[in-house]
Order: structure tokens, then sequence, then C-alpha cells
């Protein structure tokens, strides 16, 4: 790698990293500002939220943006904004804990296969080409339609989906550092396996790891919208993103457009600076990327 | 005597399954070390020469275990080797200790230089409490002529000869009994292979150090070895002392070698030419009948095809060569 990466990833305060990457990516920089903001938002949704999101006011139905209710009100007068609110909660909980899910299956995946290599991996790679060919709704559908939907369910499904699927990356960064002369000195030196996979494997894959984890959240916020809409993800109450769109503002799309556009542009901000800033990370943390 | 050697190497064999197509079918192998024999004194420095793709990396690598053996035997400090398991060598390894030609990938890049350098001990469970440890890091660097304030600082910060030393401060760290140097300066500017090499010889002299070092720049072989082994497609051609070997060369290819070496006196230059080795190296998968050097050797005979010669003792040294028998 080269040595300018490196310090990059080494430096110590995040801040700096980031203040860097304003200035090198301004784009990803600003999707990383947004990142962090619905990140803010969706931890504190409970203390930000003007209104409770199940408060209904039937005095107030179909309300246009006001000052009172930045975002509208619905068709049982519930505040759009305090619903997107806790919406982002619900994309935070989902996005982390399944992209998280799948970033550990990728790693343990990826990593072993990568550093064993052998029969063992060749059998699994076939596996994991059937899994891919798989068109992504198609498999969840079918999953949900047989477990039901539900925040669990969706978290287990969406963290195997893409944990499966990220598992290549994985093995080939392994397999790049398992060549590396420094893996060969340790176990030279006679370190065990495990103790090579910890201090030499896994630090040196790290940066894809942090590229990865960052775009499955906005894949897996996405995905979490898609089967919502469809009505196989979060049941209602509950606001989710992609069963707001679904239910009021596909109904009341002409009376009241806000409570369409809401959701929409929030799920789009949010998913386009994922994207963009993971787009950064990954540039700034790989080499081989730089300049494009 | 064999309380005297270190190691003792005995008709080492290693080959390769060459395969073919998706299936990985075995059509044939290639013998990358095909017979190698010979013993390392405590204290000494024993040299492998030899063109690249002889097979000195792999004669290394056996030693340690780091590459299955498919015969002969490997006797390291009066124990035999040849069979001893992964987790039995996890052991060994410690009294064996390897410094790598490239001082830029055999360092963790994102390990600090004492962490890099105390990694031995952590492994074998030597480290000891933390103050122990610190000082054996700082001492270790200050051995190799390292600031004990780099400690903190990470590989790609310092120069290649400044890597090497880190290397040989790892390598020193367990107090092995052998260390395996395989080409450690080959990859370092000109100005600074002396320096490390000084460092090896002074290191060799204060701590009374086993080395085995391989090499190709017989310059640096001549400078440090006690003994020297040349090798040519997997076989060792011709063993001597250092003395005798490079002021009587015997084997031709010892000889060509030698003559490879540019000499300063012009008269000299220009005998150099008349023996400088014909031909390109042969193929090891097809490797030539007879003495494997024959096909480029000028002074071969004409049984030199037919019949392998035999390593015969003359004098101080020991060829495998029918001009010698
Ligand atoms: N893992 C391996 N698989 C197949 N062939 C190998 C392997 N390692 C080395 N070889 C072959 O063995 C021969 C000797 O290699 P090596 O010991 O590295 O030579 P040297 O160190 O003298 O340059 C070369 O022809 C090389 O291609
Ligand atoms: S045995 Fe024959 S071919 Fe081989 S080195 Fe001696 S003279 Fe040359
Ligand atoms: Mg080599």
């Amino acid at each position: 790698m080269s040595e300018v990466t490196l310090q990059a990833w080494r430096s110590n305060s995040l801040l700096a990293f980031h203040r860097k990457m304003l200035r090198d990516k301004p784009l990803g920089g600003i999707g990383g500002l947004i990142f962090a903001l619905f990140l803010f938002c969706g931890i504190f949704a409970d203390l930000i939220a003007p209104y409770g999101m199940n408060e209904t006011d039937m005095r107030r139905v179909l309300q246009a943006p006001s000052l009172a209710h930045w975002m509208g009100t619905d068709h049982i007068g519930r505040d759009v904004f305090s619903r997107i609110l806790h919406g982002a909660q619900l994309s935070v909980i989902i996005g982390f804990l399944a992209a998280g899910l799948a970033t550990i299956l990728s790693i343990v995946l990826g990593v072993l296969t990568g550093y064993f290599g052998g029969k063992a991996d060749m059998l699994i790679q076939r596996f994991v080409d059937a899994w891919m060919t798989f068109p992504d709704l198609v498999l969840l559908i079918v999953v949900v339609s047989i477990v039901g939907p539900g925040k669990g369910q969706i978290i287990i499904i969406l963290g195997c989906l893409y944990g499966i699927a990220g598992s290549r990356i994985i093995r080939g960064s392994t397999i790049a550092v398992r060549e590396n002369m420094y893996t060969h000195a340790a176990q030279s030196m006679g370190a065990t396996t495990l103790h090579i996979l910890w201090f030499h494997v896994l630090p040196n894959v790290m940066p894809v790891v942090i590229v990865l984890f960052t775009t499955r959240v906005g894949a897996v916020i996405l995905a979490e919208a898609g089967l919502s809409f469809l009505g196989l993800g979060i049941p209602p109450p509950v606001p989710s993103w992609g069963s707001m769109l679904s239910g009021g503002g596909r109904t009341y799309m002409y009376v009241g457009p806000w409570l369409a556009l809401a959701p929409g542009l929030a799920l789009t901000v949010v998913v386009y600076s994922i994207n963009v800033y993971g787009d950064a990370l990954r540039d700034m943390l790989d080499p081989r990327m730089r300049g494009r | 005597m064999s309380d005297n050697n270190i190691l003792e190497v005995k008709d080492l064999q290693v080959h390769f399954p060459v395969t073919e197509g998706l299936l990985k079918r075995r059509v044939g192998s290639i013998a990358a070390v095909n017979g190698v024999s010979f013993h390392i004194k405590r204290g000494e420095t024993f040299s492998l020469v030899g063109e690249s793709g002889c097979g000195k990396s792999t004669t290394a690598l056996s030693v340690l275990k780091m590459q299955s053996v498919t015969g002969g035997q490997i006797i390291f400090d009066g124990k035999d080797i040849t069979q001893h398991s992964p987790g039995q060598m996890r052991r060994i390894r410690q009294k064996m200790q390897m410094v790598y030609q490239d001082p830029f990938g055999s360092l963790n890049p994102r390990m600090k230089i004492g962490s890099i350098i105390g990694e031995p001990l952590r492994i074998h469970g030597l480290a000891g409490d933390k103050e122990q440890y610190h000082a054996r890091i700082a001492s270790l660097m200050k051995t190799v002529g390292l600031l004990k304030d780099m400690a903190e600082r990470y590989p790609h910060e310092f120069s290649g000869g400044q890597r090497q030393r880190i290397c040989i401060a790892r390598a020193l760290a367990l107090d092995p009994k052998l260390i395996i140097c395989d080409e450690p300066v080959s990859a370092l500017d000109v100005s600074i292979q002396a320096q490390v090499v000084n460092l090896l010889m002074d290191l060799q002299e204060r701590l009374g150090l086993t080395y085995l070092f391989i090499a190709h720049d017989l310059s640096v072989v001549r400078h440090i070895s006690n003994r020297v082994a040349v090798m040519y497609l997997g076989k060792i051609v011709e063993e001597a002392d250092r003395d005798t070997l490079f002021r009587t060369p015997k084997h031709p290819y010892t000889k060509a070698l030698l003559a490879a070496v540019p000499e300063a006196d012009p008269e000299l230059e220009a005998q150099r030419a008349e023996q400088l080795i014909i031909g390109e190296i042969p193929s090891l998968r097809s490797p030539p009948s007879g003495c494997t050097f024959h096909t480029r050797c000028s002074q071969a005979l004409p049984t030199c095809k037919q019949y392998e010669p035999s390593p015969r003792t003359d004098g101080s040294s020991t060829i495998a060569c029918h001009l010698y028998t």
C-alpha cells in the first residue's frame, strides 16, 4: 500500500481524516456529513421529534407543511416530520444491525476461505456463485413470505444475503494479504494460524471491511424500504420510510404530495450520501483507486 | 562431530508437482532440490550460492519445514526434525529464525516497529512483564543500531537498510541458534549492503551467531562466509572453505561464476570473457542427462552426458565433476 494511504488510514484522528476527505473528495465529504446527520436524527429521534410517531389528531388531517408541521400531516393527522425521524431510527437500527451481521459473516467466510483455500474453499465459492445468481428481491420475497415480516427477520435475511455476497471481496483481499511476506515471516517465527489471522490478516483487510460495511448500510436501508413498500417488511404502525411511501404516500399522493415526497426524498438523499461517502472512503483507503 | 554441528542436511529432496488444466492433473514433477547434503558448524557462516532458481530458497525453507520435504533428512541441534509435526516445529522455530530478502514485504505495515521486534517473544509467550518486554525491545534495537524512540514508528517511515536492521532485531529476539539469511542484502542499495553485511558479521562476533547465508552476489559471500557451497539445478556442485573456493575454484561452474564477477584488471577482464557461461539455464522440468551442467560446460567430456558425477573430496574441496574423479 502506498505510504500516503497508510498515513491517512492511521491518522489517529477520525476528524482529521474526514477533514481531508472534505478537501480532497468534497462530494464524499458532504455525503459523510449527511450520513452523520442521519445517524444523529435516528439515534435521538425520540428527543428531536416534536410529536409522537403515532400521535393522531383528526382535526389536522392532510395539512400542508407549515411551521407547526414542517413536513405536513398525514391522513390521520400524524406529524410527517416526526414519523420521518422515527423512520430514520428504524433505518439506522436495521441498517447497522443487518450490515453488521453481513460484515461479520463476510469476514468469517471470506477470511477463512481466502486464507485456507483448498477443496472447502472451492465448494463454498460454487455455493456463493449460485447464491449470487438469484435476484436479491426474489430471494427476499420468497423468504419473507415463508417466515413472515418483522424487524428480526429482515435483519437476519438481509444480513445473510449481503454477507454471503460480500465474502468474495474479503476473500480476495485475504488472499492478497496471505501472499505477503510478513504472514510468511510470522509463520517462520512459529506463530499459530490464529495469531496470523488476528494480528496480520485482519488488520490488513480492515480498510476493505470498513468500506464494505458502509456501502452495505445504504444497500440494506434501501432493501428494507423496498420490502416495507411491498408490505413484506416492517408491519405498521411502525413508520418505515418504505411503508410510509406505499401507505399514505401512494393513496393521498394527489391531495398531499408531501406524504410521498418526504419519505422518498429522505430515502434518496440518505442512500445516495452513504454511497458517495463509501466511494470516497474506498478511494482514500485503496491506493489503486486513487485519482480516479 | 554431530555436537559440533547445529544443522545437518542429508540428501535433501524437494519435488514440486507440475499440474495441467483445470483439474490440476499432475503431469510430472520438478526436483527443485535434488540430493543436497551439507552441515553447518556452530558459530560459522555457511553460504549457499548459485544463479536464481537453483533451489537455494527452497533448501532454506525446507530447513525451517516451511516447505514440505520429499526425501532426505534434516538434523537440527542433534534432533532429526524431518518428521516433526507443525506443533513440534513451532517450538523448533524458536531456535531458528529467518531474515528475508525483501525488507519492505516482510514487515507488517500496520504494526509499530517495537511490536514487530517483540512479536517472536509474544508468539512464544516469552514477553514477560511489561517492563521486561520493553527493556528487551530497547536492547534489541540498540544491538542493531536503531534508536529507542523508533519503536513507536511504522515500517514505511524507514529506509531499506533500516528495515533490514528491524528484521535482524526481530530475528535476534529469541536468541536463535541458527539464523537463515535468504539474500538479505540483494534488495538494498550497494552502499547500504556493506553496512548490513558488516552488522551481521559484527553481531556474529559479539553474540556467537550461526548463519546459513544465501546469496548470488559472490563478493558479499566472500566477505562473510567461512564455508561456501555452490548450487546448480538443485544440487551442490562444489563445497569448500571460503579461501579455497575463491582462490582455487575447481568445478567448471564455480570457475564460470567467479569469472562472471567483473575484474578491474583489463588483462584478467579479457580472460574472463572466455570463461563466461554459455547459454541459458536448462529447465528443471527436463534437466539434462548425466552432469546437468554439461549443456553449458566448456570442458565437458563425452561421459558427462551419460553419467552423473558423484561428489569427491579433492584437497579441501568437495566437487561433483568428472574432471576430478
Ligand atoms: N511453491 C513452488 N511450487 C512450484 N515450484 C516452485 C515453488 N517454489 C519454488 N519453485 C521452483 O523451484 C525452483 C527453485 O526455486 P528457489 O528455491 O526459489 O530458487 P532460488 O532461491 O535459488 O532462486 C525454481 O525453478 C522455482 O520455480
Ligand atoms: S562433469 Fe563434465 S559437464 Fe559436468 S562440470 Fe564436470 S566437466 Fe563439465
Ligand atoms: Mg531465492
